[in-house]
């Protein structure tokens, strides 16, 4: 009976771990917090071309220039557009409203998009996107299907199609998905490309949590004065216990 | 002059003998192993969540329009509050770990038999007010999931025959979850619910103290003071209040003052506990998405339902017995007796023999067969109720509650061990 019991476990831990795997495989974001030009690189990016349509309502300007390093001066004169304060909070003049008319549904707020999606989601995403005429901006994507953003890339990675080859496959020609190539037509080579939307992405990431690092620097010191502890603990239990038989 | 002082109190409100006898001359059995760490840890997280919890409703705006994204300000412009945050939000996840080993203690070496029944049941009004405490408090973010895990658990009281709609209708103060839950919530959450708990906890303990601890031998350390048993040298080494003696009625053997020896022994507990408590808050305060869900870093859209609803983990084996049931009033039926069941351990357990090292090897299969279904039932609680999932639910429910009927049946009649005189 334990032995049926056990294997039904192993059963539902096996298919658990299926069910929680996504439909679409997803790459890994080759992204990492220490690395405060790849940050700076994500900020500016996020400026230019997202900040458009989508807000970080809850992350101000001063925080992200006090953590990656940006001087306030540079930072007002180069990722600051609309004459806000340092103080205030990465937002646009978007009307909710129009938002809902012209997209479909209002753009959702990135400030905490990373720890929603996870950085590798939103990494796959925004390579994902190809062309589809069908489609309101003439592009649709394999990882959010039927989505209702354009590609605002596109400047930098050209127009990416769903790229197919002839094939032989069992003694048959066949048509491959071999994956998404661009057209060519962008400012970046596709190594180009992935770097920049890993920046992007280490920035999403460290926006979702700004105290992430500290969080592991404290972290570190609390666990290394536990660790003493314990062992000054024990002592102590030991000592006092000699009494006991 | 000061020991004037101190005697003038003693003699108005008598304190050092009341430490005496709840702390310095306490008498705790001996033998006392890692199962006996999770009452005082779970002392230790009540007093975290407290502690936190008054800094954090210091920045938290309890309402349907700032609820979000005050918490948001307290992850990142309040000085710490990160930190706070997340030690309140894995203390909610910790505490329930910990109330569910010392739970399965009291169940492994029989603490809830005569004459610890009414310890038992104060136990488990804890372990229902907490429940109601932590699922008040995972609406306070207004997160996607805070929102539609509410949704889900009220809508549980809404297929009560009869009064079901209005009762859901009392709970959220609203025909949908609005601001008006979340205040209700809020004043529940912080005044309300923490003052029952701490009172329960209270009474938890004096209970524990009248008739004496348990340990895992489960015999009594205090013996009648017939001869039969002889005090010995190590015995009498030790000072214990008169109380527990019941002036010299009783002889007490095996025993040690709770301080300083268990406050030493459950330190080494605490920086244990501790050392993993820090390492879930500083390196993955989400639980691997199981203490803070992903879907709740968007804030709450009565509009825009997530695709999985799922509750937090503590809740999952009671929420998979309730869909484990076709029918949904049978389903909450179920639910609340899987609870009662624990409840009513002190009854159904017929047996005279307290521990487990003492009773038949069925007890043993049996209490297995229980710390399987419930670790079973919490995973499947978490996953979609579709195909295998709810029939592996339906069979887990069946033996969890089998559990419950096996005993009952067999520790009438039970083949046990001869119990030593002596703790061994």
């Amino acid at each position: 009976m334990m032995k049926n019991l056990f294997s039904v476990i192993a059963l539902v831990a096996s298919s658990w771990a299926m069910a929680a795997g996504p439909a679409v495989h997803l790459d890994k974001a080759p992204i990492d917090l220490t690395d405060k030009a790849s940050l700076q690189h994500g900020a500016k990016l996020f400026q230019n071309y997202c900040l458009g349509c989508h807000q970080m309502q809850y992350q101000r300007y001063s925080r992200t220039f006090r953590d990656l390093d940006i001087p306030e001066d540079v930072g007002m004169e180069n990722l600051m557009f609309t004459g806000e304060k340092v103080g205030d909070h990465i937002k646009n003049n978007m009307a909710t409203k129009d938002a809902e008319k012209w997209f479909g549904a209002a753009p959702p707020d990135l400030t905490n998009v990373a720890r929603v999606r996870g950085p590798d989601w939103l990494y796959t995403y925004l390579r994902s996107f190809y062309a589809d005429p069908s489609r309101p901006f003439g592009v649709n994507n394999d990882v959010f299907p039927m989505v209702g953003m354009p590609h605002v890339l596109q400047e930098l990675q050209g127009m990416p199609y769903k790229a197919y080859e002839t094939r032989l496959v069992d003694g048959e020609s066949k048509q491959v998905y071999v994956g998404i190539k661009t057209d060519g037509t962008g400012e970046l080579s596709t190594e180009e490309y992935d770097r920049a939307v890993a920046d992007l992405v280490n920035y999403l990431e460290y926006v979702g949590e700004p105290t992430k690092l500290e969080s592991r620097e404290l972290g570190t010191k609390v666990i290394v004065f536990l660790l003493i502890f314990f062992v000054l603990a024990y002592l102590l239990k030991k000592e006092y216990w000699k009494d006991v038989h | 002059m000061f020991k004037n002082l101190m005697s003038w109190i003693e003699y108005r409100l008598p304190f050092m003998d009341k430490m005496n006898l709840h702390v310095m001359q306490y008498p705790a059995p001996k033998n006392f192993n890692f199962w006996y760490f999770f009452g005082s840890l779970a002392m230790l997280v009540l007093v975290n969540q407290i502690l936190t919890g008054i800094w954090l409703t210091m920045n938290y705006e309890p309402s349907a329009d700032g609820a979000f994204a005050s918490v948001e300000y307290i992850m990142r412009d309040v000085d710490y509050g990160w930190l706070l945050r997340y030690m309140h939000s894995t203390g909610a996840s910790a505490f329930f770990v910990v109330v569910y080993l010392h739970m399965l203690r009291g169940m492994m070496y029989g603490s809830y038999q005569k004459p610890r029944e009414l310890l038992w049941i104060f136990g488990m009004l804890i372990f229902l007010v907490l429940m109601a405490e932590a699922f008040m408090g995972y609406l306070l973010p207004w997160g996607q999931m805070s929102f539609w895990g509410a949704q889900v658990i009220i809508s549980i009281f809404g297929v009560i025959p009869g009064i079901g709609e209005d009762l859901t209708l009392w709970i959220r103060g609203d025909y949908v979850i609005s601001g008006a839950t979340l205040n209700r919530f809020f004043a529940l959450h912080v005044i309300a619910l923490p003052l029952v708990l701490v009172i329960l906890v209270f009474l938890h303990i004096m209970a524990l103290h009248e008739v004496g601890s348990n340990n895992p031998d489960g015999i009594d350390i205090k013996k009648d003071n017939d001869g039969s048993v002889v005090q010995t040298e190590a015995d009498k080494k030790f000072t214990f209040h008169q109380y527990f003696t019941r002036g010299g009625k009783k002889v007490i053997v095996d025993a040690i003052p709770f301080h300083p020896y268990y406050t030493v022994k459950d330190l080494v507990g605490v920086a244990g506990f501790l050392l993993i408590f820090a390492w879930v808050i500083f390196f993955l305060p989400e639980g691997g998405g199981y203490f803070l869900e992903p879907p709740n870093f968007e804030a709450a859209n009565p509009l825009k339902t997530p695709a999985h609803i799922a509750p937090v983990w503590y809740f999952t084996p009671f929420y998979a017995i309730l869909r484990a049931v076709p029918d949904q009033l049978f389903g909450a039926i179920f639910m609340f007796l899987a609870i009662i069941a624990l409840a009513l351990l002190p009854w159904i357990d017929r047996g005279s023999v307290r521990s487990m090292r003492y009773r038949s090897g069925l007890h043993t299969a049996n209490l297995i067969n229980f710390c399987i279904s419930f670790v079973a039932l919490g995973v499947l609680g978490v996953l979609p109720a579709e195909g295998i999932y709810t029939l592996l639910a339906q069979i887990f429910s069946f033996t969890y509650f089998g559990f419950f009927i096996l005993l009952w049946f067999y520790s009438k009649n039970e083949k046990t061990k001869p119990l030593p005189v002596r703790l061994t």
